[in-house]
């Protein structure tokens, strides 16, 4: 599950840890992740292991959409820019809760009898179920795609670059615009894969988005922002500190444990773990 | 300069003072119970978001967690009358001052985080809080508390016949948060706390105890929160974690502030006015549906608002007059 917060987070540490932008929308990024896949299951029959992909370019144009239709405002803002953010990318995830109500209704629905769902398999004796698998394995892939994406190509120090000082990066020649929003199409493509995954065992709904959107900034931020590896150490732990929570207390205190442990490392260290801001 | 400011102040009082006694006038002509009910809310979100502002507007540190006040206060006021027969009025001051003593035992490790790692902070904080009480048996756990009606009485501060009372409480209370905004913007609190918000670090090596105004700020703001918590349990009788503490809460709390004009006097009245009612409407009218399309036009507008006019709605008054603030 830990790997799984991971690859939700991943996406968000890109939007929020590198970019340093505010999305509250990113549970409900989630959420049409989660129905689009759905979606593509009930009519298509189409599983969703097939369809992550899909669902990841979908996400892809939305993300990068979003960032241009209501993000490059709000970051132009000379005012609150902070506050901006965090309201403007609110009301969206209120706007998207509302679409999801009316045109999918509030009804819980699932995915059933995909490839992988309900499947377990056997490694060394320790039964582990397949989608959880599939999906920790995803997450590993993709914080290493996304490290390298960072830190090795053009792209990746354009982005970091950018963030530091768009005024400096306009004068080379990168437009900043062009950058952040291809940043928030591979943050928003990176929940797509999560919500396609996440698809398989979890009831989709058009609230599904809140809870896991908690845990993601925590991750994040536990971390430290401005840092994938922190991201990704963050879903680890926060995967870990979960499970011994869920031994020790109530499941329905399980999360307790997860923000007490982020509210011991600021206050431990106030930049997160890795966080070089 | 300084008479001009002097100035502002004695006409924002003065306006003020004409609003409320206006606003005390209303209920003689509106009799529908469900444009009080409208008003009622309109208020009390007015003073939650004032008091909110304070901590969040004026001293810059931005809480996305005041729900855990306004749940605290509502938790006390409730768990007092049913569990041990203490009246709402003592439930009411016992409530603000857990709020802001925890603000204070709060703030001390909090308010050394800076940025999204203290926003984040807060809204953690309010999520264990929440998750405790949903989990607190003796407390109502999950199912919440209904406060039992015992006839209507000043006293009891509960009223089933009339919202009219519960009207002149929240105008009250939106009256109290006002006037104690302006009384702190231009005493000393109020000039640390804006010194702080614009650079934490100059203020220091000015003299202002960056630490020691946050806190003030935030007990202020906790305890007033508190009281509107309060307020609420007794207004709806009837109290569970998620609407009282959950965190959608704090941000409806910090929202008419926000949409109205952030660490400004009058933003986070303006805001309500607008906003409370507006969302109680579409609510009403197209929310019936069940479909969403109450949270479509809501989202929109949030978001429209925002973008539009970041400094708040307070902003289109002050170009108009020509102020240069």
């Amino acid at each position: 599950m830990g790997l799984l917060y991971g690859l939700i987070a991943a996406g968000l540490a890109l939007i929020f840890g590198l970019m340093d932008v505010v999305n509250f929308a990113h549970g409900e990024f989630l959420m049409i992740a989660m129905y689009a896949t759905f979606f593509l299951f009930a009519f298509f029959a189409i599983d969703p292991l097939l369809s992550a992909p899909l669902v990841a370019a979908a996400l892809f144009v939305f993300g990068a959409v979003v960032y241009l239709l209501i993000v490059r405002f709000a970051m132009r803002a000379k005012a609150n820019a902070g506050m901006v953010q965090i309201f403007s990318t609110f009301g969206l995830a209120i706007v998207m809760r509302g679409l999801a109500q009316f045109f999918f209704t509030p009804d819980y629905r699932s995915v059933t009898n995909s490839w992988v769902g309900g499947k377990t398999v056997s490694i060394a004796g320790i039964y582990l179920p397949e989608p959880q698998l599939i999906g920790a394995m995803l997450s590993i892939a993709a914080f290493v795609a996304l490290y390298f994406f960072i830190n090795r190509t053009d792209f990746g120090r354009a982005l970091e670059a950018t963030r530091e000082d768009a005024g400096a990066v306009a004068l080379v020649g990168i437009d900043k615009n062009r950058v952040f929003a291809l940043g928030w199409g591979l943050g928003a493509a990176l929940v797509g894969l999560a919500g396609a995954i996440m698809a398989i065992f979890f009831y989709v709904y058009p609230d599904v988005g809140a809870s896991f959107a908690l845990i993601a900034y925590v991750t994040v931020a536990l971390g430290g922002f401005g840092s994938v590896f922190g991201a990704f150490a963050g879903g680890i732990i926060v995967g870990l500190v979960e499970a011994t929570t869920a031994l020790i207390l109530p499941p329905s205190l399980k999360s307790v444990g997860i923000y007490a442990v982020y509210l011991l490392v600021v206050f431990i260290r106030p930049r997160g773990l890795f966080g070089s801001m | 300069m300084d008479t001009e400011f002097a100035q502002r102040r004695r006409r924002d009082l003065i306006v003020a003072a004409c609003l409320a006694a206006i606003a005390a006038l209303v209920p003689l002509f509106v009799k529908d119970v469900y444009v009080q009910n409208i008003m009622v809310l309109t208020l009390m979100y007015a003073a939650l978001s004032q008091s909110w502002n304070i901590l969040s507007g004026y001293c810059g540190q931005i809480s996305l967690g005041h729900a855990l006040y306004f749940g605290l206060g509502a938790y006390t006021t409730a768990l007092l009358f049913t569990k041990f027969g203490v009246l709402p009025w003592f439930g009411m001051l016992a409530g603000g001052a857990i709020s802001a003593l925890i603000a204070m035992a709060l703030g001390y490790p909090c308010f050394r985080l800076r940025g999204h790692y203290f926003v984040i902070a807060t809204i953690v904080i309010a999520e264990i809080a929440l998750l405790l009480i949903q989990n607190w048996d003796w407390a109502g756990a999950a199912l919440g508390i209904d406060i039992p009606v015992r006839g209507d009485s000043w006293l009891k501060f509960q009223f089933t016949r009339s919202k009219l009372p519960y009207f002149y409480f929240a105008l009250a209370l939106a009256c109290i948060a006002w006037f104690v905004t302006w009384w702190l913007e231009d005493s000393k609190w109020g000039y640390w706390w804006r010194a702080v918000k614009d650079n934490p670090d100059a203020a220091e090596s000015l003299g202002v105890v960056v630490f020691n105004s946050k806190m003030g700020a935030a007990a202020v703001s906790a305890f007033l929160v508190a009281v509107g918590g309060s307020f609420y349990a007794q207004f709806v009788s009837y109290i569970d974690p998620e609407s009282v503490m959950g965190f959608q809460f704090s941000l409806l709390m910090a929202l008419p502030a926000v949409l109205g004009g952030i660490g400004t006097l009058w933003g986070p009245v303006l805001g309500a006015v607008i906003l409370i009612p507006l969302t109680e409407l579409t609510r009403s009218f197209i929310g019936g549906s069940g479909r969403g399309v109450d949270l479509i036009v809501y989202g929109t507008l949030i978001v429209v608002i925002s973008l539009a006019l970041p400094r708040g709605l307070v902003s289109v008054f002050s170009l108009r007059k020509g102020a240069a603030r």
